[in-house]
């Protein structure tokens, strides 16, 4: 790329004012608050890193903005709440044993669910445009997003809906008044392990490696005979997976849901895969923590109803001046 | 009637052109006589239907703009209401008391008439900066960076109000009221408005749905001219090309940025356009009209009506336009009334213990639901929309599926 050291001199530029612009109520307003900010800003970066990684899988393998991921986020969180009642996990019990393994049961039931509806999303609302122009897909998800916002405000209504606190509220003090909570500390281990376990997966099984040569040539690989409708299916299905936990996480740490929670995450999760470089997993999860710590910090120095506009200036600034993002290897078409 | 202009359509070929004629007629016809219907249907108390179709006009506007970007060039704009929302900002900021509760003090009362082509200007301009740097990009990212857009400028608007950091410029979620209604230097009266033919100076809109009907009419045909003409001129050529394959377009001398920027900032102005003349009209203009439910709104209308044909969008955006507004508009309450006749009355209450809202509150929520499958099925069972432009239907009467084309194309 040509402009590649103007483009760096301008996020150098973009630093210095961002830094010049917050550092005096950074330091107004001390350590203890800067270190709770960041625990808040990892935490929800956490949950935007697990969203981002199915929408940077979806887009790597059939180049295609799977606009419903954001929907299948909030699904997860929708469907897990049932289960959680099933497996007789309830409010204010301590978290022993069994709970332990009734919340691990919550979350392979809720990913494997809502993978399975992906698949079938796939299979229903984009494979028969597979070879159509861009347009009818994308059209198509938007569609697929709108009919899961409607069946969701069927379900569980257009109100904000609580759910259930299973988590330990426990703080440990980090000195000085900052506090570090117990769903801080979870919700980032959880997208660790979750992260790893699929980076090993792409990275060690032969399906995984189906995946990285599709995405890189899908005739090739059908030539080499690996099967494209299933390799694809395994990629919708993995990243709704991680949606869903992502879901999980997301109620679990904020207590609260609504039906067209999806719509904004979904778009935060976007910028977040753009921004570490589309298709690129492990900058998919470091897009995701910037775009958690941007917010945190936005809402936390600045006023909180501009932060979802610096976030949307940022996902316009990104694609325009590095569409590669920031460890994208993808080159896009033009 | 649109089964009806389906049933025609299947003739084919040369007919075409006359079934658009035939849909243009009808359309024409409908509108003219639209008033004297409402007046006939309701008795005498057709303010509130005339009103609703002036207001169907501002989405046919909408509808004919999106139609240039998506349809005629292949651009998807999902940020659509944000041009929508610039425009009737502009109308709000620049005609009404607004000004005066901002830094500068000083009340702005341009003319209506201005304000309309000031809105567009503004729009086309938003389209312009926006286009610029982003149009080089692949398709599916200009699809994003204008969702991006379409968010931000109503979040702008909704900041930009009492408490914010620049001052109060728009109200913030209180929204712009009481716009100046638009007047005109003369005016005809006659027999149609029950009296006797002579010129009245300065005729002042007021708040009789009747004269925005009227405008909303003339605006319509006169922007149906405008885009009919440009579909069928040099620049209509480019963009279709453009659409069909970029490549070969820019290899047979189309500059392709050009095109794409002129395309995206035409239909920009045409939201613009609607925006001023829908916020004066409602004489109210807040942040929450132009939410991303607006821009899918209006592709549904041209996705339905059909890509890149000008009737076939008009009829979408109407169809659409009833079933939002009228018939899910009135459902909940048609239903609750409907289940208390039929005894089924306590489904009316909410039951929050097993999170039932009541069937009215229940109902209002269909239409999301309805909005996905629309798409959905549109997209799957009849791409080319329910009336579909002359090129598809062309494709489609050869036997040569769109599937076929890009494959051929892709090999």
């Amino acid at each position: 790329m040509t402009g590649s050291v103007g483009n760096w001199m301008l996020a150098a530029l973009a630093i210095l004012i961002i830094g010049v612009a917050l550092g005096p109520r950074v330091v107004s307003a001390g350590p203890t608050f800067f270190l709770q900010i960041l625990t808040y800003g990892f935490a929800d970066g956490a949950v935007y890193a697990l969203v981002a990684i199915g929408y940077t899988m979806v887009y790597g393998i059939i180049e295609l903005i799977n606009f419903a991921h954001g929907d299948v986020f909030t699904l997860g969180a929708a469907v897990s709440i049932p289960i959680m009642g099933a497996l007789g996990l309830a409010e204010g019990k301590a978290l022993g044993f069994l709970a332990v393994l009734a919340l691990l049961g919550t979350f392979v039931i809720t990913m494997a669910l809502v993978g399975v509806l992906n698949i079938a999303i796939e299979r229903i609302a984009y494979r028969p445009l597979r070879n159509a122009p861009r347009l009818a897909p994308l059209i198509t998800a938007v569609g697929v997003s709108f009919i899961l916002e409607g069946i969701m405000a069927l379900w569980i209504g257009n109100s904000t809906v609580h759910y259930p606190d299973l988590l330990p509220s426990t703080r440990i003090s980090l000195g000085g008044g900052a506090t570090l909570g117990f769903k801080d500390v979870f919700v980032v281990v959880v997208a660790v392990i979750l992260v790893s376990a699929l980076t090993l997966f792409i990275g060690r099984t032969k399906l995984g490696t189906a995946m990285r040569a599709t995405a890189q040539d899908k005739e090739a690989a059908q030539l080499m005979g690996i099967d494209i409708n299933r390799t694809i299916a395994a990629t919708f299905f993995i990243g709704a997976a991680l949606a869903g936990a992502g879901g999980i996480i997301f109620g679990l740490y904020y207590n609260t849901i609504n039906f067209q929670l999806g719509f904004s995450a979904g778009l935060f999760a976007f910028t977040a895969a753009v921004f570490g470089g589309i298709g690129n997993i492990q900058g998919a999860a470091l897009g995701g923590l910037i775009i958690g710590l941007v917010r945190a910090f936005s809402d936390g120095y600045l006023r909180s109803e501009w932060t979802d506009v610096w976030i949307f200036a940022m996902l316009i600034l990104v694609l325009v001046f590095r569409p590669t993002g920031l460890l994208g290897m993808r080159v896009p078409e033009k | 009637m649109s089964a009806l202009l389906r049933g025609r359509l299947t003739g084919l070929g040369p007919r075409l052109r006359q079934r658009n004629f035939i849909v243009y007629a009808v359309l024409l016809a409908g509108a003219l006589l639209w008033p004297s219907i409402a007046d006939f249907i309701t008795n005498g108390n057709a303010t509130p239907l005339i009103s609703q179709g002036a207001d169907a006009g501002v989405y046919v506007l909408l509808a004919i703009g999106l139609n240039v970007v998506v349809g005629f060039a292949g651009l998807l704009d999902l940020g659509y209401a944000a041009f929508f929302a610039i425009g009737a900002y502009t109308a709000g900021i620049l005609g009404s008391g607004q000004l005066g509760a901002s830094p500068l003090h000083h009340e702005v009362h341009l003319p209506f008439w201005i304000l309309l082509f000031l809105a567009m200007f503004f729009a086309a301009s938003f389209g312009a900066i926006l286009g610029a740097p982003t149009l080089r990009l692949r398709g599916d990212y200009l699809a994003i960076v204008t969702l991006g857009f379409g968010e931000i400028v109503p979040r702008i608007f909704r900041n930009m109000g009492f408490g914010s950091p620049l001052g109060n410029w728009t109200s913030g979620i209180n929204g712009i009221n009481a716009l100046d209604r638009p007047s005109l230097p003369y005016w005809i009266t006659g027999p149609w408005v029950n009296e006797p033919l002579k010129i009245v100076s300065n005729f002042n809109f007021g708040f009789d749905p009747m004269p925005f009907y009227v405008l909303m009419v003339i605006l319509v045909i006169a922007c149906v001219i405008l885009v009919n003409n440009l579909q069928g001129s040099r620049m209509g050529r480019a963009w279709m090309a453009v659409r069909e394959d970029e490549v070969a377009a820019a290899a047979m001398g189309v500059n392709t940025v050009t095109t794409k920027l002129l395309a995206f900032g035409i239909g920009a102005a045409f939201s613009g356009f609607a925006g001023a003349y829908y916020g004066t009209k409602l004489s109210l203009v807040g942040p929450d009209a132009f939410s991303f439910v607006v821009s899918v709104t209006v592709l549904v209308m041209v996705v339905l009506g059909g890509m890149g044909n000008i009737p076939g969008v008009i009829v979408g955006a109407i169809l659409i336009y009833y079933v939002l507004f009228s018939f899910l508009g009135n459902l909940p309450d048609y239903l609750s009334s409907l289940a208390t006749q039929v005894g089924l009355g306590w489904l009316n209450e909410p039951n929050y213990a097993h999170n039932w809202p009541g069937l009215a509150n229940e109902v209002s929520l269909l239409p999301f639901l309805i909005f996905g499958l629309i798409l959905v099925a549109i997209m799957l069972l009849r791409p080319q929309g329910l009336l579909p432009s002359r090129t598809r239907a062309e494709e489609l009467r050869k036997g040569v599926s769109q599937e076929a084309v890009s494959d051929a194309r892709s090999t």
